[in-house]
């Protein structure tokens, strides 16, 4: 088996380790809607991560997702308000965080400046913003949304999706399509790999690492709407602490933090494990949440080590 | 006069009159200083004692950015410190009336401290030995930091009884904050060691080269590890002044964004986020910065919630004036050279 293949197959069997723990230790576990209502409960974290997949590959980190989230619930809800058309409401929204994202990704290109820094701002101002629109919780009453956020749709077994789990996987895939069967997908991951080997190859880097900021600012925007039909309210606290869970799941989804190496479809499974980590602390019942987030820290803290073992052979220099 | 506009600390310095100035404007008793119950009283004795917590772990924050590392868990070891010095303080009335805490004062404030440096010393340890990108081996504490905290506390808020612990948050010495007095004292005993010691020298020379630097024969490593260390000690610090002033410890908010205030501090204060040079003194100014900016949309009557945005033009403006490729698109249009346009760049 390939090495490179090695950490998703280890994120892999650890999901299925861990079903198989909840399976043998809860009554009612092992039901299709459990695992479903993995999918539909972190839809937007699904579709936020697998935008950060693409900004790790390339080496990068974008630390203003989840503000960006927060920013399009609050925009929807005040445009609704404001009675515009929803699906005009959503292309809106959708452009204002591709254009945010290419504006982080500009600074970090022309002027050279640290991703994290350029992002952190970014989350500042994202936040920011949304206590300029308001600093109350908006409710949404729109037709179109409440349809939207109710429908199911069956997948047999008498088990349903929601809408938002379904546009999460149809991001997965033509993310996984785009990140290994396009230029851009490739130069990623020659960018990730070393940016200066790229440019000599004459793959447009410029443009790429611009591409990969306007895709995650993209990814955030259509969350946002995803956790927007989740919660039918936009506010400036939704979605506190999302970069970081996006961050932990594309790396336990076997993504190497220095880039260059990493799957979109380990993304997928890195957002299933945070998911199940959660169903199996709801269903023991007598663990608190914060156990969640230690269960998810010494987690990345396995990966991470993972990672550098396979890093090994090859000496980063800072 | 030129030499004055090219110190490292001239900008700092300015924007931080300029703000003080402002705020003066909008608040006509804002400068003035009253003697009040044995202690100096006014907004500027406020804004240093608010300031302090922030100033102690930036101080940390620069050493750890100066070696090209970073440090994103200090909020969550000063929930974690303040958790434990509440714990073990905690307090019960004793028959007398009298507050009594549960171990001695000095036993609780060292256990504090001590956990904290364990957890800077982790973070070192994932940097040094298992060569982890330092946000990473930082993020991992982030996370589970404050999960650890709540786990201590059980996620309830727990209230301190016993009095003298409050001296550090609210006190006051020869007239000024207790608070304050550890925060100068801190940046003194640093001020005096990396620069009467070789110690800074080696410091500047982790951040310029690290390659370089142990090859030259610094021990690179001992001291990376010391500074990661240090930042947890310093983080702790300001986790104990900051339980001891809301005479609590709220493991979900406490210490909540402050690593982002803390590098934004580090970088308003004329550190470079690319390490090598750092500027102690710097930091102390980029966090009274910060704190004076936050009093003033308060005494504005703006919603204190647009701090955010204006501290984030803030980063973008020190940012990009950090950055040569930009420094040297304004001298070009500056010297009103526009006879080769850049790509990107209108005119």
């Amino acid at each position: 088996m390939s090495r490179r293949l090695l950490p998703l197959t280890i994120t892999v069997a650890l999901f299925l380790a861990m079903a198989a723990f909840g399976a043998i230790r809860y009554d009612g576990f092992l039901s299709p809607q459990v695992f479903l209502n993995l999918l539909i409960d972190n839809a937007f974290l699904c579709i936020v991560a697998v935008g950060m997949t693409f900004v790790i590959l390339s080496g990068g980190i974008d630390l203003s997702v989840g503000a960006v989230i927060a920013l399009t619930t609050m925009i929807s809800a005040a445009l609704l308000e404001a009675g515009w058309n929803p699906y005009a409401a959503m292309a809106v929204v959708l452009l204002l965080g591709a254009a945010f994202g290419a504006l982080q990704g500009f600074l970090i290109q022309r002027f050279n400046l640290a991703p994290f820094i350029v992002t952190l701002a970014g989350m500042f101002m994202a936040r920011g913003c949304c206590y300029l629109i308001s600093t109350e919780s908006l409710p949404i009453n729109d037709a179109t949304y409440t349809a939207i956020a109710q429908a199911r749709i069956p997948v047999g077994f008498g088990s349903s999706l929601t809408i938002g789990a379904l546009i999460a996987l149809v991001v997965v895939a033509i993310a996984m399509r785009i990140a290994h069967s396009t230029e851009f997908g490739r130069t990623v991951y020659a960018i990730g790999g070393g940016e200066s080997s790229a440019r000599l190859m004459g793959l447009s880097v410029d443009s790429t690492k611009v591409g990969v900021y306007l895709l995650s600012g993209l990814t955030a925007a259509l969350g946002g709407i995803v956790m927007t039909f989740y919660m039918l309210s936009g506010y400036s606290l939704h979605a506190v602490g999302l970069e970081l869970d996006a961050i932990a799941a594309v790396v336990i989804g076997g993504t190497l933090l220095a880039g260059g190496v990493g799957y979109v479809f380990g993304t997928l499974f890195g957002v299933l494990i945070l998911g199940i980590i959660q169903t199996l602390i709801a269903f023991d019942g007598t663990l608190s949440s914060w156990w969640t987030k230690i269960v998810v820290g010494a987690l990345l803290l396995l990966f991470c080590l993972l990672q550098r073992l396979f890093e090994g052979r090859t000496p980063k220099t800072a | 006069m030129k030499r004055l506009v090219h110190h490292a600390l001239f900008w700092p310095a300015v924007t931080l009159a300029l703000l003080l100035a402002a705020s003066s404007l909008f608040n006509a008793s804002f400068l003035t200083l009253t003697w009040r119950d044995g202690h100096l009283y006014g907004s500027l004795i406020d804004i240093l004692n608010r300031a302090a917590p922030l100033m102690v772990v930036s101080l940390g924050m620069t050493l750890v950015i100066a070696v090209r590392g970073l440090d994103i868990s200090v909020g969550a070891v000063v929930a974690i410190a303040a958790a434990v010095a509440a714990l073990m303080i905690g307090g019960s009335f004793s028959a007398t009336g009298e507050v009594q805490s549960q171990y001695p004062l000095w036993l609780a404030l060292g256990t504090a401290l001590a956990v904290a440096a364990a957890c800077g010393l982790w973070n070192g340890l994932l940097v040094v030995k298992a060569g982890m990108q330092p946000i990473v081996a930082t993020l991992i504490l982030m996370v589970a930091g404050r999960g650890i905290a709540q786990l201590l506390t059980g996620g309830q808020i727990i209230t301190v009884y016993y009095p003298p612990f409050f001296a550090l948050g609210n006190g006051f010495l020869l007239g000024l904050p207790v608070a304050l007095w550890i925060a100068g004292g801190l940046w003194l005993a640093l001020h005096l060691l990396l620069s009467r010691t070789a110690l800074g020298l080696f410091v500047r020379s982790i951040g310029g080269n690290p390659e370089a630097a142990r090859v030259a024969g610094v021990r690179s490593s001992a001291i990376t590890l010391c500074v990661y260390t240090f930042c947890g000690f310093a983080a702790g610090i300001a986790g104990l002044i900051v339980s001891s002033n809301v005479k609590s410890a709220d493991a979900n908010n406490a210490g909540q964004l402050l690593e982002l205030d803390a590098i934004l501090a580090v970088t308003l204060g004329g550190t470079a986020l690319t390490g090598g040079r750092f500027q102690l003194a710097g930091t102390v100014i980029g966090a009274l910065i910060i704190q004076t900016l936050t009093s003033m949309i308060y005494s504005m009557g703006v919603p204190p919630e647009v701090n955010l945005v204006v501290k984030a033009a803030l980063v973008f403006a020190v940012m990009l004036l950090q950055s040569p490729e930009f420094r040297g698109i304004v001298m070009r249009v500056a010297r009103g050279n526009s006879s080769k346009p850049l790509d990107g760049v209108k005119r």
